[in-house]
């Protein structure tokens, strides 16, 4: 703001050299496809993770998140699936290399059980996340974008799925559906973002009741470009922060929910999951003996751990969208920049 | 002037109320029509699985019909338009149908167990948020101090634990190898009354199943805390600070008050996921309310009573955000009105 030289105009641009009109003056540079690409990774790979490397939530969630892809892609190439009677019953964990995190009643390998879940539990995310973030950022922008009659009914529809509640409904679905489920953690990914998508909807709409205002909206209105092209193409990348930082919290919605429901036994199963060793465990009576206390431990720590990971994932990428959100959330934002230079997160949920 | 002013916005509190009750007939409208759909038009529905499975046990058609009729109140017979009218009316007098299992009406097995959720719910919101933010609140004044990396970390920690996983451990270390009772809702053998025995006991088997649900207390103080944050930079706070009041009163009178406000949302849906998650810590701990036949009918295949069950949830659900919502008004004067959405 100091630097007076550069901005002759009161609008801050610059004075131009002459009596040329600016609409005349033709770039002094030429740039290549290289150049632009370049660009393309500095703006969207580079700075992204520059800024994320410096944060300790960052370093910490984007480690066991890629841990538990590892885990879950290139594990079942290494470790062979468990059978019955593959080892002693319950045998405890870290004692033997053979079964480093013990065995349950039958003898199974609780390592290779929980390699072969994660696999299966990051299909559901990868399902259920996506679709609960598209159908809630599509509905909101367009219902905040269009109002009036658009916005009455998708409104009156996001508030339905909002007011009812989750997973009882995703129980009686899923029960209903059932044949379709079994053996496809794609399908059961999709089932859970049936009732978890209103609330980000919701929120999506209200900001974009502000954004509607702005000047770039008009104008793009002004210009006669059709709803979609607004919405898709000036709306919804400014609410990209938001959406991305709403993904980490939807992954963890569908690893809660699919795992409660197979631990019910609500869902039948043939790939293992974590909540499908819970049941298991519980089926076995494993919580009256503390002998087989690790088969619950297992599972637990698995999904306790990677939902961490998404946890600070998810602050650490406040982070990087941060200017816009702070400047959007605090009133001072020049004076209070200062002061938390080490930048805490804004809104952590 | 006063008057007419005043008048014009007691028309548009009417308008906002009015809209408000009018959203909770529409979604109770919309479970009943789900539900309807859901037995009586999807392929493979629940109607049809129930008549062949009466069918096997050598049923004729004719008594098959009255089964139907009155366990789900739906006449297979009758064209769809038709049923779906009686299926509402039944639903809105009350006439849930009849659960095959317990063979009983639904409304009476539900009415008796909805007071035992409703008691370990009421608790576990109102401890939860009282905890989540009293802490919030004071992280946020904190900033960036020792205590508040502890509690955020804390926090981030408490967030990721499923509740149903603490409530597998509570079993496990407080009631199975602990003093608890590791299954029930009242004591053995004692008189239902105002004795001191009974009451304890009742608060003995609720216990576990409330701590299980104040891990959602993690999630709201986090929120807590962003919303502080945003009011630590009003001027008032500074002013605060240079009449030498003291950390606590600023943190509770002048933070919090402007803070807990926007956690309304939070708290909101808070209660619908409470609520969804009753259905998993009953079960775990085998207390009898709500969840617990929603769940033991879905294994029983008892379908008359999942699907009142899952109505009466819901319908307990809307009733109670609508109460909120109303009496928030009456807190935040600046609620209701156009804005009533935003936050």
């Amino acid at each position: 703001m100091t630097d007076t030289n550069r901005d002759h105009r009161t609008d801050g641009g610059n004075a131009v050299d002459g009596d040329a009109s600016p609409f005349d003056i033709v770039s002094e540079y030429e740039e290549t496809e290289a150049d632009k690409l370049r660009k393309l990774y500095d703006a969207y790979v580079y700075t992204p993770i520059a800024i994320i490397w410096t944060d300790w939530r960052a370093r910490i969630g984007f480690t066991i998140m890629l841990g538990y892809v590892l885990m879950g892609v290139v594990g079942p190439t290494f470790v062979e699936q468990t059978e019955v009677l593959e080892g002693p019953a319950l045998a405890a964990p870290f004692e033997t290399m053979e079964y480093p995190l013990g065995t349950d009643n039958m003898g199974r390998d609780l390592l290779s059980q929980t390699i072969y879940s994660t696999n299966t539990i990051l299909k559901m995310v990868a399902a259920g996340a996506t679709s609960t973030v598209l159908i809630g950022t599509i509905v909101g922008s367009i219902a905040g974008y269009k109002g009036g009659m658009t916005d009455t009914v998708l409104s009156s529809i996001t508030d339905v799925f909002i007011n009812i509640p989750g997973f009882p409904l995703v129980m009686v679905l899923g029960l209903m559906f059932d044949d379709v489920l079994l053996g496809n953690p794609w399908a059961v990914g999709l089932l859970l973002s049936v009732a978890a998508w209103g609330g980000l909807a919701r929120s999506i709409r209200s900001q974009v009741l502000t954004l509607r205002q702005e000047s770039f909206v008009e104008s793009s209105r002004a210009m006669g470009l059709p709803t979609r092209t607004i919405v898709f193409k000036d709306i919804i990348p400014h609410l990209m922060p938001f959406v991305v930082i709403n993904l980490t919290n939807a992954g963890r919605r569908v690893i809660f929910e699919a795992v409660a429901l197979y631990y019910l036994g609500i869902l039948p199963f043939q790939n293992l999951n974590w909540g499908s060793i819970l049941n298991l465990a519980y089926g076995a009576n494993a919580h009256t003996r503390l002998a087989a206390l690790h088969w619950f431990l297992v599972p637990m720590v698995a999904i306790v751990v990677i939902s961490i990971g998404l946890i600070l994932l998810g602050q650490s990428l406040d982070r990087v969208f941060n200017p816009r959100v702070r400047a959007r959330h605090e009133k001072t934002t020049a004076e209070v920049d200062d002061e938390v230079e080490d930048g805490h997160t804004v809104g952590g949920l | 002037m006063a008057g007419k002013e005043s008048v014009i916005h007691t028309m548009v509190t009417i308008d906002w109320r009015i809209r408000r009750i009018g959203q909770t007939v529409f979604t109770v409208w919309a479970v009943i029509t789900l539900s309807f759909a859901l037995v009586r038009l999807m392929p493979g529905s629940i109607m049809g699985s129930m008549v062949s499975r009466l069918a096997q046990q050598g049923y004729n058609p004719a008594q098959i019909r009255e089964l139907i009729d009155s366990r789900l109140t739906i006449d297979p017979d009758q064209p769809i338009p038709a049923a779906y009218a009686e299926y509402t009316i039944n639903m809105l007098q009350g006439n849930l149908g009849e659960s095959v299992y317990y063979a009983e009406p639904v409304v009476d097995i539900l009415a008796r167990a909805l007071p035992w959720t409703l008691f370990v719910l009421s608790w576990a919101v109102f401890i939860s948020f009282f905890i989540g933010i009293a802490v919030g609140a004071l992280m946020a004044y904190w900033e960036g101090g020792k205590l508040d990396v502890g509690l955020t970390s804390y926090a981030v920690v408490i967030g990721s634990i499923p509740y149903y996983v603490l409530a597998i451990l509570l079993l496990i270390f407080l009631a199975y190898h602990g003093p608890f009772p590791s299954s029930g809702r009242q004591p053995a053998g004692v008189e239902p009354g105002f004795t001191w025995v009974y009451i304890s006991g009742i608060i003995e088997h609720a216990a576990l199943p409330i701590i299980s649900m104040l891990v959602a207390s993690g999630v709201a103080s986090l929120g807590m805390r962003g919303n502080s944050i945003r009011v630590l930079g009003e001027d008032y706070l500074r002013v605060a600070r240079l009449r030498g009041l003291s950390d606590i009163r600023i943190s509770t009178q002048y933070v919090s008050r402007n803070a807990i406000l926007p956690m309304y949302t939070t708290f909101l849906i808070s209660i619908g996921e409470m609520f969804g998650g009753s259905v998993v810590l009953e079960q775990v701990f085998q207390y009898r309310g709500l969840g617990f036949y929603l769940f033991s009918a879905l294994n029983q295949r008892d379908y008359p009573l999942m699907m009142g069950g899952f109505v009466v949830i819901t319908v307990a659900i809307v009733i109670a955000l609508l109460i909120a919502d109303l009496t928030y008004s009456l807190v935040d004067p600046r609620a209701g009105g156009q804005n009533n959405e935003s936050y």
